[in-house]
């Protein structure tokens, strides 16, 4: 879906050479965006898939007890994948129903944060003034709120309260970050050209809100989605683990608590304690490393360092100016452009430039530039060099990093 | 300055929300202290109940303005009650024993995760695609990683199986708590795996964030004109690249810092650390409310404090801020 737009936008270019040359260059990005991205796609998709099906392909249920002769605290074999807990337990189940337990609530929480996150962000950008003052005052406050001991103390006074009221305290709890980032990255697309061309031909605030600015705040919302997501896990794993919420509900922290109690370290017993650990670790690392490729749609800075190119020997990130000096004069016809022959190691054509002497100016590797590169592209067709959106820098700079789980 | 008045304002407002929340955490809860009590030993009259509320100062009476005031009274004058589970210890002595250790570890391990943190973001950014961004996805694992469980991998990896570092306590049964050197030797011993916990965690993510803006503040043209003028590589980086960089690595702070306190509560409780942790989770676990509602008070204060902390040296690194009220 995504090449065919971007091919779509290649064509509108007015030299049918760079419209070739940036089709390819698009297209090869974003089968090859890089690595990191490809990662956590793959590892965010296989817990999914797990979160669905696992209950179905467990074994065992997780809370029957073996009473079998070296049945309990049994390592990894082939009757129990993941071992056995003190009480005989089948750990590889345990692991298979509490992934969707962890998961369901962590995409729960992240819903309605972010629902809420995006009502209070764009509201308070929207509205301005004292209203916008005292939203960002609420969101602050609840930034400097101490959620995680705040749950431990709710929780711990109610233990048998159920997943449900787990979800909306951390939803709660959870959506000032979005709402920040939102309300700054609508505070300047408020003032974009399209959007006061749409409020000029009348239309509704509602109606601009939904059909003009959030479409432009899609990877931004998804980011504070994920984001919001893994604090909601990192929080429930270690609400569990402490066994303040309910402990006969199977989650991953529920086997974590399971194993702090049997006394698993002393016990010598690693897969109890690390099996479980190494899988919220995983389920983390998929969702940092994806938010890691939402964040890099938002600031084209970001991306990998193969969307660099060579100019000179000094490496060109995608953002410099710098093919520019060597660009411009290509109209006036001292320069001609064109896609030999040759082929990179990564099989993409090749676009050398010329000048009437002879000399070879640069040579641009269109196949490993990759995305990014689409700035001097840019270039070329407007002069200006900004052709890339670059406003969520800084806002979404690190944006990722900032959410970690508990 | 009108930075400044506007977040001593805003910290103000906090520390009346969290007072105020802090007021009415136990009377939401389910039962109180005297019941906590009665339970535990079933030996007491019903007929104590009443000379239990009296001696402990929990029975709720007059309007919930006037318990209001005299909530506000007694914190003002630093009395927050009568630990009913430790009885007779004041709740304050309680906390005043346990908040160094969490303050001291989690400082210290908070202040060398930054440094580094940092220091290694700016390198990844400077050297793209190097040794440091080829990492990248396990720093990743460990960000990602809970503070809890790689507290329980250490303990059993380097205590257990390997016998390097105690595995519980802050400091070996037996000492008395002091300033002499054995005391501090062994707390400093003792404290190795807590904060190397809290380092591993939180490094990875204060290493990306830099990393993210520091990227994109290389591609400032100023940056540019700095090299072009031939200054050092190392002056580019410091002085002009990561000085600028570095500055909504500050201001990120107060949102990192509450993953930073939360994960150290829990860490604690695995090492069975004698700090705020430890101590909220006892409390909690045995419906000691008193203590539950000081400590819950307490952490509030300190993640405020520190916030003023880091805004202030926010405003002293940033003329902007100091200059106009932005």
């Amino acid at each position: 879906m995504w090449f065919q737009i971007l091919e779509l936008e290649a064509k509108e270019s007015r030299s049918p050479v760079l419209a070739v040359a940036r089709a390819a260059q698009l297209k090869r990005s974003f089968s090859s965006q890089n690595k990191k991205v490809k990662v956590g796609i793959i590892l965010t998709l296989v817990f999914v898939a797990i979160a669905i099906f696992g209950p179905l392909l467990a074994p065992y249920d997780p809370s029957a007890q073996s009473a079998a002769q070296g049945a309990s605290v049994a390592a990894p074999s082939l009757g129990h994948l993941f071992g056995t807990d003190q009480l005989g337990r089948d750990i590889f189940s345990q692991v298979l129903v509490g992934t969707r337990t962890t998961l369901i609530l962590g995409i729960l929480t992240g819903v309605i944060a972010t629902a809420l996150s995006v009502l209070v962000g764009v509201t308070s950008a929207y509205i301005g003034g004292l209203g916008d003052e005292l939203l960002s005052l609420l969101s602050n406050i609840f930034l400097v709120f101490p959620a995680l001991p705040f749950l431990i103390v709710v929780l711990g006074a109610f233990p048998k309260s159920g997943e449900i009221t787990t979800i909306l305290l951390l939803a709660f709890l959870g959506w000032p970050w979005g709402a920040r980032v939102i309300r700054a990255q609508t505070l300047s697309l408020r003032n974009r050209d399209f959007i006061t061309a749409a409020r000029e031909s009348g239309e509704s605030n509602l109606r601009i809100i939904i059909f003009e600015l959030l479409p432009n705040e899609v990877s931004l919302i998804a980011a504070s989605f994920v984001g919001t997501v893994l604090y909601a896990i990192g929080a429930s794993v270690g609400l569990d683990f402490l066994g303040v919420g309910n402990t006969t509900i199977w989650s991953l922290g529920t086997i974590l608590y399971w194993a702090e109690n049997g006394n698993a370290l002393q016990l010598g017993a690693w897969w109890w304690f690390a099996i479980p650990g190494v899988i919220i670790a995983l389920i983390g690392t998929g969702l940092v490393l994806l938010n890691f490729g939402l964040d890099e749609i938002g600031n084209p800075r970001l991306r990998d360092n193969s969307s660099s190119i060579k100019v000179g020997g000094r490496r060109v990130r995608p953002s410099d100016p710098t093919p520019v000096e060597i660009t411009t004069p290509m109209g006036r016809g001292d320069l001609h452009t064109q896609v030999s022959n040759k082929r990179s190691s990564f099989g993409q054509p090749v676009a050398v430039m010329e000048s009437p002497k002879g000399d070879i100016f640069s040579a641009f590797d269109f196949g490993e530039t990759g995305q990014g590169s689409n700035s001097s592209i840019a270039t070329l067709k407007d002069g200006t060099g900004s052709g890339n959106s670059t406003v969520g820098d800084g806002i979404t700079g690190g944006h990722g990093s900032e959410r970690r789980g508990a | 300055m009108k930075f400044l008045l506007r977040r001593i304002a805003f910290y103000l407002v906090a520390l009346f929300v969290a007072i105020t929340v802090n007021f009415f955490i136990p009377r939401l809860m389910p039962g109180n202290v005297v019941d906590s009590l009665m339970a535990k030993y079933p030996s007491l009259k019903p007929q104590a109940q009443h000379a239990l509320e009296i001696l402990l100062g929990v029975g709720h009476n007059g309007s919930l303005v006037s318990q209001y005031f005299t909530y506000l009274h007694q914190l003002a004058t630093g009395n927050l009650g009568i630990d009913p589970l430790q009885f007779p210890t004041p709740v304050i002595s309680i906390i005043k024993a346990a908040l160094p250790w969490t303050l001291v570890l989690v400082g210290t391990a908070t202040v060398i995760a930054w440094v580094l943190g940092t220091l290694l973001g700016i390198f990844a950014a400077w050297r793209r695609g190097g040794f440091l961004d080829q990492i990248l996805p396990g720093l990743s694992f460990l960000q990602a990683t809970p503070y809890f469980f790689l507290a329980l991998v250490l303990v059993w990896g380097l205590s257990i199986h390997f016998h390097l570092f105690p595995s519980q306590q802050g400091f070996s049964n037996g000492l008395a708590i002091g300033w002499n050197g054995q005391f501090i030797l062994s707390a400093l011993y003792h404290a190795i795996l807590p904060a190397l916990t809290i380092v591993l965690t939180s490094m990875a993510g204060w290493m990306l964030q830099m990393r993210n803006v520091m990227i994109t503040t290389i591609g400032e043209d100023y940056v540019l004109a700095a090299q072009a003028k031939g200054l050092s590589s190392r002056r580019v980086i410091f002085s002009y690249a990561a000085r600028n960089a570095i500055l909504p690595s500050l201001s990120g702070f107060a949102l990192a810092l509450g993953f930073v306190v939360s994960g150290t509560l829990l860490m604690e409780i695995v090492f069975n650390y004698p700090g705020i942790g430890t101590q909220l989770y006892t409390a909690v676990t045995s419906n000691d409310y008193p203590l539950t509602q000081a400590i819950f008070l307490v952490i509030s204060v300190t993640v405020l404090v520190a916030n003023i902390v880091a805004d202030v040296i926010y405003v002293v690194s940033d003329p902007r801020a100091r200059s106009k009220g932005e």
